[in-house]
């Protein structure tokens, strides 16, 4: 579903997915935003999209050949043209094809006229002037409500084209919207849906079935960013430490700051910072308070970040820094995903300074992901880099919602008493520090950036000392215990794909053709990129080839052949956009034939 | 710890040996500082120090308190953090006229317009003193130091302008060697409820020795301080007819007014004086009150999470469209 950003394809696109969820279809959706909050309308530039890939059947990523486009207008359908396959559906609102809009969006004569489309099922709809014959004689309907509820006309011939139900659309608006407004999106969602019904124009209704092989379960629909912010404050729940989560606004992060600013009933603590040191800083300081300091930015944030993580690593201090990665370097392609800042987390800062990195595979995966995170965090008392990525933050999926009690807990294992002088450099059996926060009698203690000596945390220059605490610091976390890699497929498959982060749906549907075709390919996927699972080297020379994609130039593979001695092939990706699964395919066909 | 009126200065020093050059004023505030706190009556668990990086930032190590030593100019950012998480803390930054106004400026005016109930004491030395010896932003113009050879072309901040153009509500100045001033503005500044800004001026005998020299000095001292005193005359300032405050005789005597919303007038006393070689405000410029950042909210969200448990968990990841299947 492609318009102008004004079209609101977005929310026609949200309340598609909501009813195809509730319906019982597997799905992953992809929203594709503009870069400028208000690029000139009717331009290429001004594009706002929303995709959804839904089936019977197990869905892994939001696809890549779209079956049917809706565009709203011109530059909706130059923009997104190059993505269809001949054969495709096309719906487009006829209303908005004037000689002015067409040339707008840089085509120099009508593309419905000019033979652009041949090969394509086009069915041109007159989705403005529809609209607006079913809304205008509503009392207090505005000509702009009218124009306004043109998205849900289209919302309303897709739902029928997908015999979507249309109890959960209604409900939405009626809860959503009042008055005139709510009358208006009614009437125009309906509209569409009869014209779907009526119209000769759309001859087929398509059915997909429930999927019915889905665990059991209650589901929810969920994007990266709200499965972020749910695990958060479930961390917060099941450690008993208050959240205070510190950040400064930045594209795609904002969104998380926004969800957990909303989140008083849950005692979230938000601060929007003076800049990204200070919203590091300020978690940093409330995790000396004994609470769960967590920070949020994208690219050139976690720059900022770096001086302040590197003060944790040396405090031993609990701190969750998430990084939802966006293409760069410097401001970059601030609305395009990438998964460039996999060696800035590992190695990104001055000194030896080791911290677990983490890594979340889908939209719902964030939640155990950042889950994991807060946990390390505070059972080993380190700061902890989970990353995710534009592409995992706005994407969505069905999501198995767990229950509370079945949660690993989560013991923030306070001292609080000490037998002779209090020692905060200490350690346990995980090489842990002592956490003793303001407020314990007797257990006063000075901590800081200096090096200090191992036990006592007096500060130290002592060379030998130095070398001591290094090693310390990194044994500590690369002795955190993560679950080994699986492996997916046979195990004495041709091919290893192994990849890490938000490409896991891609790699594994662009697998699963290779081998409905007969191919010989297996796949693994990394969620902890430091310490990594214990078996990854071995499984790694148990393939004769390995494929990491990435979008990246191949930082992983960088890093494995640096670990394991192994050589592993890289296949990068650096325009923007996700890994699709027929690229993957393709890729893993190209290794396997030669 | 047993019953706080029993606190001495002994229960505040840290068994970690101090490390300042001798002659160090840092001494000397420190001495102030652990004298004075048995005062406060809190327990030395529920203080802690926050501080960035300098010769000032040492301090933090020898307070028998809780304590960090955060990063260069970010104290005020760590503190800001501690008191969104802990309303129940006395909190305390440490912080240089480098680590304050130059690295961490940002910090510091917004820890100020936030008003977070932290106390922030800043050492101004007027120079860089760990990283031996550079001109610093309170250097005065023409500053010969080793990064300003041919003297500083970079006109000072006035620390205290800064921070009342800051929205800071307590504002006050004190000298390092003063044992009855200084204590009695911590005291005040204990006492204010939001966030308080303490210039204390700092001599450091190695690398800018003598820069307060007007105002330590007994002989001198005695001429040149200006101490305010609010409800009293000030001594040696004068309004004009225009309105204007300025430094003599002639004009009508003026009342200090520390409780003054209007931050013009702390303000222009601010601007009394731009260097302390002569006649210098010392005390109280400015305090008001000002709702404090997250004043209700940190026992407000105290509450909400005592009532967040696996229900009321459950309930949230459950809200919205769900769907089930069995
Ligand atoms: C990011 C960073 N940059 C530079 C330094 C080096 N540095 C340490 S202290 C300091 C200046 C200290 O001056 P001031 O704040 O006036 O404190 P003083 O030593 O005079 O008490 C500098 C530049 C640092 N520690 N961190
Ligand atoms: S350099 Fe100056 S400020 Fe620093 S300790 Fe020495 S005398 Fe004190
Ligand atoms: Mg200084």
């Amino acid at each position: 579903m492609a318009g102008d950003s004004g079209d609101g394809m977005q929310l026609a696109g949200s309340r598609f997915t909501d009813a195809t969820a509730i319906f019982g279809n597997d799905l992953a959706t992809l929203p594709d935003f503009p870069a400028e909050i208000r690029a000139p309308a009717g331009t290429v530039a001004g594009v706002s999209a929303f995709q959804i890939h839904f089936a019977s059947r197990d869905i892994l990523t939001p696809g890549d050949t779209p079956d049917v486009l809706v565009a709203m207008n011109p530059a909706a359908l130059k923009a997104n043209l190059p993505l269809l396959q001949r054969g495709a559906t096309i719906l487009v609102n006829e209303d908005a094809f004037s000689v002015r809009a067409v040339q707008k969006a840089g085509y120099a004569e009508s593309p419905l006229e000019d033979g652009t489309l041949e090969g394509f099922t086009v069915k041109r709809i007159p989705m403005s002037s529809l609209t607006t014959r079913a809304v205008e004689d509503l009392d207090g309907v505005t000509s702009r409500d009218a124009q306004k509820a043109k998205n849900l006309f289209a919302l309303g011939v897709l739902s029928w084209l997908y015999d979507r139900p249309t109890d959960v659309t209604e409900r939405w608006i009626t809860g959503k919207f009042d008055g005139p407004v709510e009358a208006a999106n009614l009437a125009a969602f309906r509209a569409g849906w009869s014209f779907g019904e009526t119209s000769e124009l759309i001859d087929v209704q398509v059915k997909v079935d429930r999927n019915t092989e889905v665990l059991p379960g209650t589901y929810r629909n969920v994007n990266g960013t709200e499965a972020t912010a749910l695990g958060l404050i479930a961390a917060s729940v099941k450690s008993g430490l208050p959240l205070v989560f510190g950040a400064y606004p930045i594209t795609p992060a904002s969104d998380l700051l926004h969800a957990l600013a909303r989140r008083h009933d849950m005692g979230v603590r938000t601060i929007q910072a003076e800049d990204e040191i200070a919203a590091a800083s300020m978690a940093l300081g409330a995790a000396f308070g004994g609470a769960l300091g967590v920070t949020c930015t994208s690219g050139p944030g976690l720059d900022l970040k770096t001086e302040t993580i590197g003060l944790a690593v040396m405090l031993e201090l609990p701190l969750v820094i998430i990084d939802v990665q966006r293409a760069g370097p410097s401001t970059g392609m601030p609305t395009k995903t990438e998964q460039s800042d996999l060696l800035q987390a590992l190695y990104g800062r001055h000194g030896e300074s080791p911290l677990p990195v983490l890594a979340a595979s889908s939209p719902g995966q964030c939640f155990e992901a950042v889950y994991e995170a807060a946990r390390i965090a505070i059972t080993y008392r380190t700061p902890v880099i989970l990353l995710s990525d534009l592409f995992v933050a706005n994407s969505s999926e069905p999501w198995r919602i767990p229950n509370a009690a079945s949660l690993p807990p989560i013991d923030p294992h306070f001292r609080t008493t000490s037998t002779g002088a209090f020692l905060p450099y200490t350690r346990d059996d995980n090489l842990a520090r002592p956490w003793a926060i303001p407020g314990t009698p007797g257990l006063q203690h000075r901590i800081g950036g200096l090096e200090k000596a191992d036990g006592t945390g007096a500060i130290s220059y002592d060379g030998k000392n130095h070398a001591r605490m290094t090693k310390l610091r990194a044994d500590k976390v690369d002795g955190i215990e993560v679950p080994d890699l699986e492996i997916h497929g046979e195990a004495d498959a041709d091919l290893l794909v192994l990849g890490w982060g938000s490409s896991y749906g891609t790699i594994r549907a662009g697998a699963r053709r290779v081998r409905e075709g007969g191919g010989r390919v297996a796949t693994a996927h990394l969620r902890h990129l430091r310490p990594m699972p214990k078996n990854t080297g071995a499984l790694l020379r148990k393939f004769d080839r390995v494929l990491v994609p990435e979008m990246n130039s191949g930082q992983l593979a960088h890093e494995l052949r640096a670990q394991y001695l192994v050589n592993v092939e890289s296949y990068g990706k650096v325009q923007g956009q996700p890994l699709l699964p027929s690229e993957m395919e393709q890729e893993i066909w190209r290794r396997l034939s030669s | 710890m047993a019953a706080t009126e029993q606190l001495t200065k002994a229960d505040f020093q840290s068994n970690q040996e101090t490390r300042w050059c001798p002659g160090c004023g840092d001494y000397a505030v420190l001495a102030a500082v652990q004298s004075f706190f048995p005062e406060l009556g809190i327990p030395p668990e529920r203080i802690v120090f926050v501080s960035g990086i300098g010769c000032a930032g040492r301090f933090a190590y020898y307070m028998d308190t809780y304590g960090m030593h955060g990063i260069h100019g970010r104290g005020p950012a760590l503190a800001t953090g501690l008191a969104s998480a802990r309303d129940d803390l006395s909190i305390w930054v440490v912080t240089g006229d480098g680590d304050a106004l130059s690295i961490g400026g940002n910090h510091l005016i917004h820890a100020l317009r936030r008003n977070v109930p932290v106390k922030i004491l800043l050492f101004n030395n007027q120079i860089y003193g760990l990283t031996k010896g550079q001109a610093s932003p309170t250097s005065e113009l023409g500053k010969v130091t080793k990064s300003t050879p041919f003297g500083s072309i970079d006109a000072p901040f006035n620390p205290l302008s800064l921070a009342i153009g800051a929205e800071a509500t307590f504002v006050a100045r004190t000298i390092d060697t003063d044992k009855q001033h200084l204590p009695a503005v911590l005291r005040a500044a204990a006492a204010h409820e939001g966030a308080a800004l303490v210039e204390i001026y700092q001599n450091c005998p190695v690398f800018n020795d003598g820069a307060f020299d007007a105002l330590r000095d007994k002989k001198r001292g005695e001429v040149n301080r200006i101490y305010l005193e609010h409800g009293e005359p000030i001594r040696g300032v004068v309004r004009d007819a225009d309105g204007a405050l300025r430094l003599g005789s002639g004009g009508a005597p003026v009342v200090h007014d520390a409780h003054r919303e209007d931050p013009a007038f702390a303000f222009a006393l601010s601007r009394l004086s731009s260097s302390p070689d002569g006649p210098t405000p010392i005390g109280i410029f400015r305090d008001v009150r000002r709702p404090v950042s997250g004043s209700d909210l940190t026992a407000e969200l105290a509450a909400a999470r005592a009532g967040a448990d696996d229900a009321a968990l459950d309930a949230l990841m459950r809200s919205g469209d769900t769907w089930t299947i069995s």
